[in-house]
């Protein structure tokens, strides 16, 4: 068995949404390398509690990496320091004995703090209440193969439905822009049959609703691809784009 | 929502009209690079001055030239706008560590103040020579053609030290800002480059940059 190790936590505390939040230093000590990052604050919020101290609230939810709830920034990047991995799949052993270790919440005027680590990410379900939907009446189950799709198409609308919603885009990006997400849930639709029907008027109100929640204009960093835990690609800005101007022109 | 008041009103449109005045300004630096290797030409300047007299009294060029000055201004003005949108989507609190350079390089983070730095340099170029052609203000000279001569002024002027180092100051900025924007433009019309794509845009801006610096580069140091 692998010696456990000691970390210094500088954790972002924050009562309520109202109150002003600061920097907190905690230590946890005797950590085995094997134990995730989250069951790491899972016992440093235990011996919190022990002491009758307010625990650090942080979202989490599967623990496997599928729901997009957990939401940590941490040492200056969304969902640590390994790629493709969400918080949850991340372990200490990627953090060397007696590292310091800062932890944030997402950072967006869009995704305001709740309490601690937890942010409001509401604003990705207006979004997704805008027009991330087909709204057409499918009847009975068809048989699979009754829709012919290329494979092309299938696959990548299949790469973009990976995107869970987690807002890690929005979290690395210097705008703090959701083009990442919102061109993600634009193309798993678009570029499907079911969800051509309503192209154009899905892009303009998702677009317009992603403006009205304050998220920034992209500058083609290429910052959230680059943070992305399910490696949504930049394409998929290219192609929300594409939707944007043919739906200037097509209704 | 019309498409004009949705480009005008929407983030992603007036991303467009940055790029689209982006890709025409980078039009006009190839034709004015073109123009000015005349000034290499050996023959103190007779071809350059001509050219100087061609490019300010034809009337299709003069067109394009108003243009092209309303392109800086709403490329720069529209950009500044997008960035104050997107300081203040980042909210009041920031992040205390941020580790950027692992997800996006410092140039594409740095648009804003390499942009900025190229408008203070488009300003002093156009003070330099622009403005005393147009609206006079400075003694020319006349060349053996009966033209101004404004390649006197120009080898005067790259004489000067502070001059150089400030025509290859204002020369690497926009070296930089071509690298992101140039394929960024590209981008952001749909058409998603890749490494390729990037590779030779980026080579495209060195080159063209380079090319203008060898000017100031000539006249301080060979003429």
């Amino acid at each position: 068995m692998e010696k456990g190790r000691n970390y210094t936590l500088h954790i972002w505390r924050q009562p309520s949404a109202k109150v002003k939040g600061k920097f907190k230093t905690y230590k946890v000590e005797n950590i085995s390398p094997g134990s995730s990052f989250l069951e790491m604050l899972d016992i440093l919020n235990n011996e919190l509690e022990q002491k009758g101290e307010d625990p650090v609230h942080f979202d989490h939810d599967c623990r496997e990496g599928i729901c997009g709830t957990c939401s940590l920034f941490i040492n200056g990047r969304p969902h640590g320091p390994e790629k493709e991995i969400t918080a949850c799949q991340l372990h200490m052993r990627s953090f060397p004995d007696g590292m310091d270790i800062t932890i944030e919440p997402w950072r967006a005027s869009a995704f305001p703090v709740i309490k601690d680590l937890v942010v409001d990410r509401s604003a990705f379900d207006r979004i997704m209440q805008a027009g991330g939907y087909v709204s057409i009446r499918t009847g009975g189950v068809p048989d699979a193969n009754a829709i012919p799709i290329p494979k092309e198409n299938a696959d990548l609308a299949m790469d973009a439905a990976q995107c869970i919603g987690c807002g890690a885009c929005v979290a690395a990006c210097k705008n703090a822009s959701a083009m990442l997400f919102v061109s993600a849930k634009i193309s798993q639709l678009s570029l499907l049959p079911q969800g051509d029907v309503e192209r154009s008027k899905r892009a303009k109100a998702m677009i317009k609703q992603m403006d009205d929640e304050g998220f920034g204009a992209c500058t083609n960093t290429g910052a959230c691809e680059a943070e992305c835990p399910k490696g949504i690609s930049l394409s998929n800005i290219a192609r929300m784009n594409r939707e944007f101007m043919r739906s200037a022109v097509v209704d | 929502m019309s498409w004009v008041s949705q480009t005008f009103t929407s983030t992603i449109g007036r991303k467009l009209l940055v790029a689209a005045t982006g890709l025409f300004l980078i039009s006009f630096l190839i034709i004015h690079l073109i123009g000015n290797l005349q000034l290499f030409k050996g023959d103190d300047g007779l071809a350059f001055n001509a050219y100087a007299v061609f490019m300010t009294s034809n009337p299709l060029i003069k067109t394009v030239s108003y243009l092209l000055y309303f392109s800086i201004l709403a490329h720069a003005v529209i950009a500044i706008y997008l960035w104050f949108v997107n300081r203040k989507a980042r909210g009041s609190e920031r992040y205390k560590v941020s580790n950027a350079n692992e997800n996006s390089s410092w140039i594409s983070r740095s648009m804003a103040l390499l942009g900025i730095l190229v408008f203070a340099f488009i300003f002093m170029h156009l003070k330099d020579f622009w403005y005393y052609y147009k609206f006079g203000g400075l003694e020319f000279e006349i060349d053996a053609n009966g033209n101004r001569d404004l390649y006197a002024l120009v080898a005067e002027q790259f004489k000067s030290t502070f001059s150089l180092v400030a025509y290859l100051v204002g020369l690497v900025a926009l070296a930089l800002h071509l690298v992101h924007g140039f394929q960024s433009a590209f981008q952001t019309f749909g058409l998603n480059p890749q490494k390729t794509a990037k590779q030779v845009t980026a080579w495209f801006s060195i080159i063209l940059v380079l090319g203008f610096a060898t000017m100031p580069v000539y006249f301080y140091f060979f003429a």
